[in-house]
C-alpha cells in the first residue's frame, strides 16, 4: 500500500530512543495510563494510534517531561524523561499550535531559535536553521505573515517548524496532520520519512486516524490507557510493524486489526469476570 | 516540501549547555524581552493607550484642581507612581495568561529556557515601556502642567520605574490564578483597588482607622506613594525615601520570585 521502505535495518546506536516499564500516569483521581511497557526504536517513525481521549497526549507529555504524576520507568535518549539535557534534544508539537499569533512566522522561529542556540556568535547559524525549518514545512512564501493571519493548517506547520529547529534527535508530534488536506498530509509524511532517513531522527507521531498507521514503521495501538498492540507484542523490537499486525490478526487493514484486538480484549475481560 | 535543505543533514547542532534553573542567561533574557516588545509592536493601539492615557489623566487632574495647585501637586505626584503600576499589572497579567493558555509557555518550559530568563525578559520589556510611559507623564506634569517638585524629577522617574516593576511582578503572579481574561481583569480591582484606597492618596494614612493604617503599612503601594511625596517635599534624598525605594524594590523581587514558583515545567 505504501511505497516507503517498510522496515529499514536498525541504526548503529542500539539503545532505544524511548524505553518505558510499568509507566503509570494519574490525573486527579483518574489513572490515565496503566502500567505501560514499550520501546521506541531510534531512527524510525513510530505511530501512536488510538481513539480520542485514550491517553495519547498524556503519554507524549510524559515523554517530553511536561506531565506531572508519572511513576515507573521512562527513559528518553538515555536519560530519565524530563532531564534538563533533553530539552534541546527533543522537538515537541502539541495538538493545538503553540506559537505567538502576534508575531510573524519568521519572528516566531527567530525567538525559539534564540532560546535553543543563544548568543550573538550563533546568529548566522540560527538564521540558517530558521530558513531551513521554514522551507521544511513549505511556508517560505508566508515567512513574513503574522501567524494569527494564517489558516489553521498553516499555523500547525509553524508549530512544527519550531520543533524542527536545532535538529532534534527525537520528534514528538501530537496529531500533526489533523485537519490537513490530502496533499499537505502526503507532503508532511514525506518530510517525516526524509527526517528519519537522512537526519536519523526518531519520530513518535500520534493519530486517531487509523489509515495513517500504514505510513509508520512501527505501531503502538492504544485504548483506554493501555496498549492493544505494540507494547505487549514484540516490545524488544519496538512494537509491531503494520504488516506484522495485520498478519497476526488476519486482517487487511490496521483499522480492522484494531477492531479485532478491541473485540478480543473485551471478550477476554468478560470471560475473566464470569469465571 | 523542498528536499534541498535536507543536504545539511546529521550535523548535530552544538547547543549551549543547559543552565541551572536559577542561573540567568543574558542572551535568552534579552531574546525574550525583544520578543515581547516585538509582539507589542504589532499592536500599536495598546502602546498608544499605555503611553497616552496617563498623560491625559494628568491633564484632566490639573484642571479638576484648577483652583488648588497644592492638591494637584500631591495627587499628581502620587498618580505618577500609581499609573505605571496599574498599566503594567494589567498588561503583564493578560500577556502571561495568553502565554499560559496558548501553549507557548509549555513549549518554552520544555526548551532550555530558565524560568528566571523568562521572568527577567518580561520585566525588562515592560520596564522599558514603563520608562517611556513615566518619562512622558513626568515630563508633561513637571514642564507643562506646573507640578511643583522640590526634589529631582529623576527620582520621581526612579520610583515610577520601580512601581512598574512591582506591577509586572503582581500581574505575573496573579495570572497563575486566572483561568480566563475575564478573571485576570477582575484581579485588578481585587489586588490594586484596596492598595489605592489605603495608600494615602485620598487621605493621609495616619488619619485612617488604626486597623486600616496597620494594613496599609504592609502594602507596597503605600511606600510607592510615600516615596513620591518625599521627592515632592524634600530637596535631598531623605532616609525615608531610601527606605521607600528599597521596600518597593524588595516587594517587586519577592513577588517576581513567587511568580517564578507558579511556572511549572510539569503540569497535570
Amino acid at each position: 500500500m505504501m511505497n516507503y521502505e517498510p522496515d529499514p535495518p536498525p541504526p548503529a546506536a542500539s539503545t532505544p530512543a524511548i524505553h518505558a516499564d510499568d509507566l503509570t500516569v494519574t490525573r486527579g483521581p483518574r489513572t490515565v495510563l496503566h502500567h505501560l511497557r514499550f520501546t521506541v526504536p531510534r531512527g524510525r517513525i513510530t505511530g501512536l494510534l488510538g481513539p480520542s481521549g485514550c491517553g495519547k497526549s498524556t503519554l507524549m507529555r510524559a515523554i517530553v517531561g511536561t506531565q506531572a504524576k508519572v511513576t515507573g520507568t521512562l527513559d528518553v535518549l538515555g536519560h530519565p524523561a524530563g532531564h534538563p539535557t533533553l530539552r534541546s534534544r527533543i522537538g515537541y508539537v502539541t495538538q493545538a499550535p503553540s506559537v505567538y499569533d502576534d508575531l510573524t512566522v519568521r519572528q516566531n522561529l527567530d525567538y525559539f531559535a534564540a532560546i535553543l542556540d543563544p548568543g550573538r556568535a550563533a546568529a548566522d547559524r540560527r538564521h540558517q536553521h530558521v530558513t531551513r525549518a521554514i522551507a521544511d514545512v513549505d511556508l517560505t512564501r508566508h515567512a513574513d505573515a503574522l501567524a494569527g493571519n494564517l489558516s489553521g493548517g498553516q499555523r500547525g506547520r509553524v508549530s512544527l517548524a519550531v520543533a524542527l529547529l536545532g535538529t532534534p534527535e527525537l520528534l514528538v508530534l501530537d496529531e500533526p496532520t489533523v485537519g490537513l488536506d490530502p496533499v499537505l498530509r502526503r507532503d508532511l509524511w514525506q518530510l517525516f520519512h526524509d527526517l528519519a532517513a537522512t537526519r536519523g531522527t526518531t519520530l513518535l507521531v500520534s493519530s486517531h486516524v487509523m489509515d495513517e498507521a500504514e505510513r509508520c514503521h512501527r505501531l503502538l495501538l492504544m485504548r483506554e490507557g493501555e496498549f492493544l498492540a505494540g507494547g505487549t507484542s514484540r516490545p524488544e523490537a519496538g512494537g509491531d510493524t503494520p504488516d506484522a499486525l495485520r498478519t497476526r490478526t488476519g486482517t487487511d487493514t490496521v483499522e480492522a486489526a484494531f477492531l479485532r484486538l478491541v473485540d478480543e480484549a473485551t471478550a477476554g475481560r468478560t470471560k475473566e469476570s464470569t469465571r | 516540501m523542498s528536499p534541498s535543505p535536507l543536504t545539511t543533514v546529521k550535523t548535530t547542532t552544538p547547543v549551549a549547555p543547559a543552565t541551572g534553573p536559577s542561573a540567568l542567561n543574558t542572551s535568552r533574557t534579552t531574546a525574550t524581552a525583544a520578543r515581547v516588545l516585538r509582539q507589542l509592536r504589532h499592536d500599536p493601539r495598546t502602546i498608544a493607550l499605555m503611553v497616552l492615557i496617563p498623560c491625559l489623566m494628568l491633564i484632566l487632574l490639573r484642571y479638576v484642581f484648577d483652583a488648588s495647585p497644592r492638591t494637584f501637586d500631591n495627587t499628581g505626584a502620587s498618580l505618577l507612581g500609581i499609573f505605571p503600576l496599574i498599566t503594567m499589572f494589567l498588561v503583564t497579567s493578560i500577556a502571561t495568561l495568553r502565554e499560559r493558555t496558548s501553549g507557548t509557555l509549555e513549549r518554552l518550559l520544555a526548551l532550555p529556557l530558565g524560568k528566571a530568563d523568562l521572568i527577567a525578559g518580561y520585566a525588562l520589556a515592560f520596564g522599558a515601556l514603563a520608562i517611556v510611559q513615566s518619562a512622558l507623564a513626568t515630563g508633561l506634569a513637571v514642564c507643562l502642567l506646573g507640578l511643583d517638585v522640590t526634589g529631582s524629577p529623576w527620582l520621581l522617574l526612579l520610583v515610577a520605574l520601580l512601581d512598574a516593576l512591582l506591577g509586572t511582578a503582581l500581574g505575573l503572579f496573579v495570572s497563575a490564578f486566572a483561568a480566563s481574561e475575564f478573571q485576570a481583569v477582575q484581579f485588578m480591582p481585587a489586588v490594586i483597588f484596596p492598595q489605592l484606597l489605603l495608600c494615602g492618596l485620598f487621605t493621609p494614612r495616619s488619619d485612617m482607622h488604626p486597623v486600616l493604617e496597620a494594613v496599609s503599612d504592609v502594602l507596597p503601594m503605600s511606600y510607592a506613594v510615600d516615596g513620591m511625596n518625599q521627592v515632592l517635599h524634600h530637596a535631598d534624598m531623605t532616609a525615608t525615601f531610601v527606605r521607600d525605594v528599597l521596600i518597593v524594590a524588595g516587594c517587586a523581587l519577592l513577588v517576581l520570585g513567587l511568580g517564578a514558583a507558579t511556572l511549572r515545567r510539569r503540569t497535570a
